[in-house]
């Protein structure tokens, strides 16, 4: 069920991306739905399929985006396994964890871009794209992370009901 | 005891009518108009106390009805509104659109050496490092990469990857991006550069030749990547330093990269691919 619903949410997730968030700017940064929404996922307890999903949100975006294919694959992966890794140790605040994941998935996310794009042959000025863009896009997604964070501890809950013990 | 002799009956009747008779012909004869008158306005103000109370205790029984009533009322005309707000958005929405097509329709006409395909614009890149959006035509609809992308007001970018019923088109605007350009005034070429800031600027133009700002920037056609004489811009300013080998100048885009709802596909159009052409280090 868990797998099931990954493709529908994320593909959903992606229409947004483009159509909406994409175009929503700050400076020239710009939100990241998909990694908000699996780093929402992964600090979910009792979820564990979260590297699936990482699979698949990351392949949604190397068919979409021009960035090389291995960036958003491995880039939400390190997402997915951050997240995962801090589910463990601040299991008791949630939200801290989500804005931590946020934070340094945002940053991990787009030092990969960046590295990648330089990597084969687009060299973006490092300062100039770190202060106007990737700072205020982990703004961004710091902003989005609350709402998205209240959603899917909401799917989880009912995707992995609390088993009642008697 | 009573010693008073009783008055006859018929007497009294006869007194109280002849009495009643005299008031009316008194009456007819206009000498009691100042009591009528008197009596009539008396009549009038009780008339007009009890009406108005009684108007008053009608209202206060029924007007609680007609609050609920009249908001029941309100509901249906809030409803009515915003119903009808929404078919103006749309409809406006729909003016635009088609004042948009419009337009795009008139630059093919007065282009007809091009054949073009129009497509919406329905989404950007995910990544904020790069300047790409998606539009709904695909291969199926005649679109293969390297195509060029425009508006009616002048130059947007090329395809850069095609599918089914979509495709993905590299702004001018992007980093990446280099397009050759000529200046209309000097006929100078050069080489027109995107930024990560969505600004344009132009490169490798010679020290020898006079650039100014207001100077009209188009596709010089060379490369083969994209047509020659598509509008792109004007020169806002020019950086010459005797040290480089070269100047650069600023352009004001003529197209909107932020408000593009629909552009046209040039399909007529074959870009050369020079990339084998050009010598590469051999060990």
């Amino acid at each position: 069920m868990t797998i099931l619903i990954s493709l529908p949410v994320l593909l959903l997730a992606m229409v947004v991306q483009t159509a909406v968030v994409s175009r929503i700017n700050l400076l020239y940064g710009s939100g990241d739905l998909i990694l908000v929404i699996l780093a929402g996922w992964a600090l979910q307890e009792r979820v564990t399929a979260s590297w699936l999903w990482a699979v698949i949100g990351g392949a949604l975006v190397a068919y979409v985006s021009r960035l090389p294919w291995f960036v958003p694959l491995v880039g939400y992966l390190l997402v997915v396994g951050l997240a995962r890794l801090l589910q463990r140790r601040v299991w008791h605040a949630p939200l801290l964890a989500m804005f931590i994941v946020c934070f340094f998935g945002s940053l991990a996310f787009h030092a990969l871009s960046l590295f990648s794009l330089r990597f084969i042959g687009d060299p973006l000025p490092i300062a100039d794209s770190f202060s106007l863009i990737t700072l205020p896009s982990v703004l961004l997604d710091l902003l989005l992370a609350i709402p998205v964070y209240v959603l899917m501890r909401d799917l989880a809950g009912w995707l992995h009901p609390a088993v009642v013990e008697s | 005891m009573n010693n008073k002799k009783k008055f006859p009956r018929s007497w009294l009747t006869a007194i109280i009518i002849l009495l009643a008779v005299g008031v009316v012909a008194l009456a007819l004869g206009g000498y009691l108009s100042s009591i009528s008158n008197f009596v009539n306005r008396a009549l009038v103000d009780v008339q007009t106390w009890v009406s108005s109370r009684y108007q008053a205790v009608v209202d206060f029984i029924t007007v609680p009805r007609d609050v609920a009533s009249l908001r029941q009322r309100n509901v249906e005309l809030e409803a009515e509104v915003a119903r009808l707000q929404t078919q103006v958005i749309t409809l406006q929405q729909q003016v635009t659109e088609t004042q948009i097509l419009s337009a795009l329709v008139d630059f093919a006409r007065a282009n007809p050496e091009n054949s073009y395909k129009a497509a919406a614009v329905i989404g950007q890149d995910p990544s904020p490092f790069l300047r790409y959006i998606l539009i709904n035509v695909g291969s199926n609809d005649g679109i293969h990469r390297g195509m060029p992308v425009v508006t009616y007001q002048g130059l947007v970018g090329r395809v850069d990857a095609v599918t089914a019923d979509a495709a993905r088109v590299q702004l001018v605007t992007d980093p990446a991006s280099a397009v050759n350009i000529t200046l209309q005034n000097s006929g100078a070429q050069a080489m027109l550069v995107g930024s990560i800031t969505g600004n344009l600027s132009l490169d490798m133009i010679s020290q020898d030749v006079t650039v100014q700002p207001g100077d009209v920037v188009l596709t010089s056609g060379l490369g083969g990547g994209y047509p020659a004489n598509i509008l792109v811009g004007q020169v806002i300013s020019v950086r010459k330093l005797d040290y480089e080998l070269f100047q650069q100048a600023a352009v004001q885009p003529i197209v909107n990269y932020d408000q593009l709802h629909f552009i046209l596909v040039i399909t007529n159009f074959k870009p050369v691919e020079i990339a084998p052409l050009i010598p590469t280090e051999t060990p």
